[in-house]
């Protein structure tokens, strides 16, 4: 029946033909597309050419005219170290900082989050009145407001540091703690090796008490023994080898406190605001996956006997982290974006010193912000695949 | 589909346009007021006054620059740009010119596609520091907090003089002028660094201003000055020689005030072509006769611009690297013939 009608019919002109159009826009658009793109490229080197501008990677093996002043894992040297250098200085720190953030903002989010289902009406409103505080101010403000109006208004000057023991200082200027230094190599890799030993023998006890528990029922306090494994057997180690690794303290010097491990205020600052700014948000979306969880199951948890406390940790939130997760890694990959404010208190991140100074001083606009945007997105598609993944392990398994 | 070829088409059209570039004067005088890129937040040189106007010897540049091209000194819309942003907004044809007490340097003028035009303020890059650090001499800065301003000729002069005297130092560098002050205010670092001229107008804004000194040295040359985009020659040459008019009117003694009767009633030859009754200076320039007359009358010429501007702040002029050559200085501006 159908093949006779399609016989039988006058032919159908080939531009009529349905698939034949469609192909020949799908060919148009990709011909519109390719065109445009390349005459966005050829304007941009003409214009750049006629402008007398030279773009290309080169200049990424020049010194460096400028100094970088936070670096605590790659050293900089002013006068020997490249533009690369520089490059990869702003990567670390924007790394330091988003790191430090995405840890504080998930811990304080998962509190506040959990205060605002209390029972309690005041924790309930404390965490209420948080959450509206600071979810509904610009980021840019809160980060200067606690840079400017706060800490450094009422932080004392390097002289007049407030002290912990003399050997932990606070000022206007940063955080100045004890830095481990290696005496001798051999014996700090002897206790490293104890270290990660004893870390292996944590895993296999808390292995073998999770079998125990789930054959016989019988629960064994993993976490203070593991704690006093990790404490112990270390310092033991440090003892016997006869102390390979002693302390740098930081030392007042005319200006300032120098050696040591230092923590600039800026760090400090920018840490502090992304991290109760977020976690602002992390305790909404905490919120809500735990008002997910259908009530039953804590009425059934209840009912079998589990306290508050049990029911939270091994029914509640374990559903609930399925609902979590997805929009806390959007809140992650704010976070680490959001950190490029930091000019604004003088942090030494990824645009304050790459697409900021590096650009200005040498006028590679294009290779330069082509450069960052690559680095976010690396950042950004590895924080979503790691979290992803647990994710995907997570999930509940449907049978 | 259809309509979505249509965008393509269109944003295709716009790119192709662009890719030629008109001159900067049919720009403005099509769009009928010139657009400058200034700085804003820095007083004598640009900062609005009370009653919200911008005042300072570079925003004078750009009103003497509307007032050539236009006639009309009021019709300029002024882009407030930070250090880092001027040279792209300036390539990228946001404005028309920069006048955002900006260094020259080699590099910029070549590899930047920027062309300066002269110099407005010849300055010099110093220290400021805190009374109560007893310090008297940079060479005693060896391991400070310096407070700067990213994306400068400072930063690199600060890096020179500390590798070059085998000093250390720690960097905070803030995006704008009135964030660095106030970092210096507060306590971020021991040592505010900028062009000596800025240093005193930034030190009157403090919240103790006694309590600061400004040190002895001069570390590097900054010569300031307007300007425009490289491959327009025209333009380059009607910025240029608003400024020599401004400095050329002072040195043939010709006033906002004295304008008028001098137009009038002169027969000295320099002041006839200056203000355009002798001569074809403006057409030359691609302008009207009355060019200079109407940025003299508007504005002022440059000793006018600078008593106006600088003198409040305690910058004396007299005898210094900023007054005409024929009184010690080193202005020095090319006949009007």
């Amino acid at each position: 029946m159908k093949q006779d009608s399609t016989t039988n019919a006058p032919a159908t002109p080939w531009h009529r033909d349905p698939g034949v159009r469609a192909l020949i826009f799908q060919a148009m658009l990709l011909l519109v597309v390719v065109w445009s793109l390349g005459t966005i490229f050829s304007n941009t080197v003409t214009n750049l050419e006629n402008r007398g501008i030279h773009t290309g990677f080169d200049f990424l093996h020049e010194i460096a005219p400028f100094a970088v002043g936070f670096s605590p894992f790659i050293e900089f040297k002013l006068g020997e170290s490249t533009y690369w250098d520089v490059f990869l200085i702003g990567i670390q720190n924007t790394i330091i900082v988003s790191f430090l953030g995405i840890v504080a903002a998930t811990l304080l989010g998962f509190v506040i989050g959990i205060m605002r289902l209390s029972p309690n009406w005041l924790v309930s409103k404390i965490a209420s009145v948080y959450i509206e505080t600071f979810r509904n101010i610009p980021l840019l403000l809160q980060i200067l407001f606690w840079n400017f109006a706060i800490f450094l208004t009422n932080l004392p000057g390097p002289r007049q540091s407030l002290s912990l023991g003399e050997t932990v200082f606070l000022n206007s200027r940063g955080l100045y703690m004890p830095r481990p230094v290696t005496e001798s190599e051999a014996g700090a890799w002897i206790v490293i090796i104890v270290g990660i030993a004893a870390l292996i023998g944590c895993v296999v006890l808390y292995r073998w008490a999770k079998r125990r528990k789930d054959q016989t029922g019988q629960s064994f306090p993993v976490l203070s023994v593991s704690l006093a494994i990790m404490i112990l057997v270390p310092t033991l180690a440090f003892f016997i080898t006869g102390s390979p690794v002693g302390v740098e303290l930081p030392e007042l010097k005319r200006f300032n406190f120098e050696g040591g491990m230092q923590m600039p205020l800026a760090l400090f600052s920018l840490w502090f605001a992304l991290s109760t700014y977020t976690a602002a948000f992390i305790g909404e979306t905490v919120r809500g996956g735990i008002m997910a969880v259908d009530h039953g199951q804590t009425e059934a948890a209840s009912a079998l006997g589990l306290h508050r406390g049990q029911v939270l940790r091994l029914v509640v939130v374990p559903q609930a982290l399925r609902v979590i997760i997805p929009p806390a890694i959007s809140q992650f990959l704010n976070l680490t974006k959001n950190s490029s404010l930091a000019v604004a208190v003088a942090y030494e991140e990824l645009v304050s010193i790459w697409s900021g100074i590096a650009l200005n001083q040498t006028g590679q606009a294009l290779v330069i912000i082509a450069m960052t945007i690559v680095v976010y997105e690396i950042l950004s598609l590895t924080t979503s695949a790691i979290l992803n993944f647990y994710n995907y392990r997570i999930q509940l398994v449907e049978r | 589909m259809n309509r979505l070829i249509t965008i393509a088409l269109a944003a295709g059209a716009v790119l192709i346009g662009s890719a030629a570039t008109a001159g900067t004067l049919e720009d403005v005088k099509k769009r009928g007021h010139l657009i400058c890129g200034i700085n804003n937040a820095v007083p004598g040189f640009s900062a609005p006054d009370d009653k919200g106007k911008m005042q300072g010897i570079d925003v004078d540049v750009c009103y003497a620059t509307a007032a050539a091209v236009l006639g009309d000194a009021n019709k300029v819309e002024f882009t407030p740009l930070t250090a880092k942003e001027r040279f792209t907004a300036l390539s990228s044809g946001e404005v028309d010119l920069l006048s955002r007490n900006t260094t020259h340097t080699l590099h910029r003028d070549s590899a930047l596609g920027l062309n300066f035009t002269y110099y407005n303020y010849i300055d010099g890059q110093g220290f400021m520091v805190k009374k109560d650090l007893g310090v008297k001499s940079a060479l005693e800065l060896d391991g400070a907090a310096v407070c700067i301003q990213q994306g400068t000729t400072t930063e690199l002069n600060l890096a020179d003089y500390f590798r070059s005297n085998n000093m250390k130092y720690q960097p905070i560098g803030y995006e704008t002028a009135p964030q660095t002050r106030d970092g210096f205010d507060k306590g971020a670092c021991d040592v505010l660094t900028s062009d000596k001229s800025q240093l005193a107008a930034q030190r009157t804004e403090l919240k103790n201003p006694d309590g600061a000194i400004i040190l002895p040295e001069i570390i590097s040359k900054e010569p300031l000055g307007p300007v425009v985009r490289q491959g327009d020659d025209v333009w380059f040459n009607i910025v240029k020689w608003v400024l020599f008019a401004m400095i050329n009117a002072e040195e043939a003694g010709i006033t906002s005030s004295n304008a008028d009767d001098m137009r009038k009633n002169s027969k000295n030859p320099v002041v006839r072509r200056i203000l355009g009754v002798e001569g074809e200076m403006g057409r030359e320039l691609q302008l009207s006769s009355d060019w200079a007359y109407n940025i003299i009358k508007q504005v002022g010429n440059y000793g006018e611009s600078y008593q106006r501007n600088l003198e409040p702040l305690g910058i004396a002029r007299k005898g210094s690297v900023n007054d005409l050559w024929t009184r010690g200085g080193i202005l020095y501006a090319p006949p009007i013939r």
